[in-house]
């Protein structure tokens, strides 16, 4: 062990609070190329603890790309250059042995910092709350094919479905905009018949939220879809324009 | 109306008023550039060209009075939206990321679209002040009282720095015409994997031809007639 371990320079961003000045605090450090970013962290807080220093504030849980707890900006794109992975998943092999890099949380507005690396992402949560649900019982497991579903219309849901709500878009949209993860929250029902009954309260609901917690608008720069872990497609955000429109031209509730 | 005012004012409303006034313009320099083209024929065929437009001047004005107000409907949007995104991007304590790729995940032309919008609009500005305003309202040198507009064309392009200005000018709009055509669609919900990358590419070339296409004009009068008439 340690033999093929490669040399880094860490610039990670360290801030006390919300209201606290940030700034960059540089480490060297030696990292197994087969470590992850997040371990790699981790053994750098077990130095820093033994230094009785305090250690690097940061979140993490599934560490298999699934839940979206993790998200650290590398080298300026949230969860690092590779595409397609989560922050728990960028190992450090991906880099040279002597590179340089800087660390980051996903900074935004709507996100507030809590502790260097970790940011409050509760307005996702507000979103959600706000429409992104089914409000009446769907009882037990149906039967198969009880209520047919098309195979291409199913993959285009469980696309917009496999959404991890980690906020990378919003990091990697340089209006801040939060519209990829809305836009895949409301897809994701307006494409299956489930969904149906509130297709489109749903969606001035959640879009009249993000608008409130001060997301900005989006620009169509679809930076978001090429920094998403899951891949997420602006298809989607053009679905949610469709429905928004429909839904204020042609529906009596506002 | 309290829900349409509502509606237009949200993020995505703003993003609609953008892509609609956006098309009309986009509609409003095809007419503008397939009529300038009668420049490339001489005197008499653009001197007659604006002589038509002077037989049906009420309806120009009206529709001079719509193209202002959708100018003003788009360029006070962008600048809101603009302003507004600004505060989006963190508070005082923390802004920007010290290492910015947004290169790698975003188009050139997507991230400039209010720097390209500017100088379009202080060369709009001075497009009216000179052109618009010999053509419609007073000519020192009195050619549009006798219908030689192109003789104003021609002195105007023969100075050095406004030929050079319009270029420049054109041009960025072009990389403003390849993002906002395409968004617009985009903004509209058009985005569908078997015509979309259509769409791209149509306002790709169509941004192409019109900043080649209004560029073409000074660069033509500056070296064939160097101001002279």
């Amino acid at each position: 062990m340690g033999n093929n371990n490669i040399n880094l320079t860490l610039n990670i961003w360290r801030q006390e609070s919300a209201e606290a000045k940030g700034d960059f605090e540089k480490f060297k450090v030696s990292v197994s190329p087969d470590a992850s970013i997040l371990e790699m962290l981790d053994e750098l807080n077990n130095k820093l603890e033994k230094e009785g220093k305090i250690p690097i504030a940061f979140e993490s849980d599934c560490r298999e790309g699934i839940c979206g707890t993790c998200g650290l900006v590398v080298n300026g794109h949230p969860h690092g250059a590779l595409p397609k992975i989560a922050t728990c998943q960028l190992h450090m092999r991906n880099f040279k042995d002597g590179e340089t890099l800087y660390i980051e949380p996903f900074r935004a507005t709507a996100f507030k910092i809590i502790k260097d690396l970790i940011v409050d992402r509760s307005g996702f949560d507000e979103i959600q709350q706000a429409g992104g649900y089914i409000s009446f019982n769907t009882g037990s497991a149906p039967d198969a094919n009880a209520v047919p579903i098309p195979k291409e219309i199913a993959s285009l849901a469980l696309d917009a479905a496999e959404c991890i709500g980690c906020g990378a878009c919003v990091a990697a949209c340089k209006n801040s905009s939060a519209m990829l993860f809305v836009a895949a929250k409301v897809s994701q029902f307006a494409l299956l018949p489930q969904g149906q009954p509130e297709r489109y309260e749903r969606v001035q609901a959640m879009i009249a939220k993000m608008d409130e917690l001060g997301f900005g608008s989006c620009s169509n720069t679809y930076a978001c879809e090429a920094e998403c872990p899951k891949g997420i497609s602006v298809k989607n955000i053009a679905r949610m324009n469709r429905d928004y429109i429909v839904s204020k031209v042609t529906k009596e509730t506002v | 109306m309290g829900w349409l005012w509502e509606s237009l004012n949200s993020s995505i409303g703003k993003k609609i008023v953008m892509a609609v006034t956006g098309i009309f313009l986009i509609i409003f320099l095809i007419v503008h550039l397939i009529g300038n083209i009668t420049l490339f024929f001489g005197p008499d065929a653009f001197n007659g060209y604006v002589s038509t437009l002077d037989v049906v001047k009420p309806l120009i004005r009206v529709i001079e009075v719509v193209l202002l107000a959708v100018f003003i409907f788009h360029i006070f949007n962008g600048l809101r939206l603009w302003l507004e995104n600004k505060k989006t991007q963190g508070g005082k304590f923390f802004g920007k990321y010290r290492v910015n790729a947004s290169s790698e995940n975003s188009s050139f032309s997507s991230r400039t679209m209010i720097i390209s919008g500017s100088i379009v609009f202080i060369f709009l500005v001075l497009h009216l002040g000179t052109f618009f305003w010999r053509f419609n309202v007073h000519d020192p040198q009195g050619y549009a009282d006798t219908h030689q507009y192109f003789f104003i064309v021609s002195e105007l392009f023969g100075i050095w720095w406004y030929s050079a200005l319009y270029v420049i000018a054109v041009l960025l709009l072009g990389f403003h015409l390849n993002h906002g055509f395409q968004s617009a669609f985009q903004t509209f919900g058009w985005n569908n994997k078997k015509y979309f990358p259509l769409i791209q590419k149509f306002g790709t070339v169509y941004a192409i031809i019109m900043a080649l296409g209004f560029a073409s004009m000074p660069v033509y009068f500056f070296f064939f007639y160097g101001g002279n008439l």
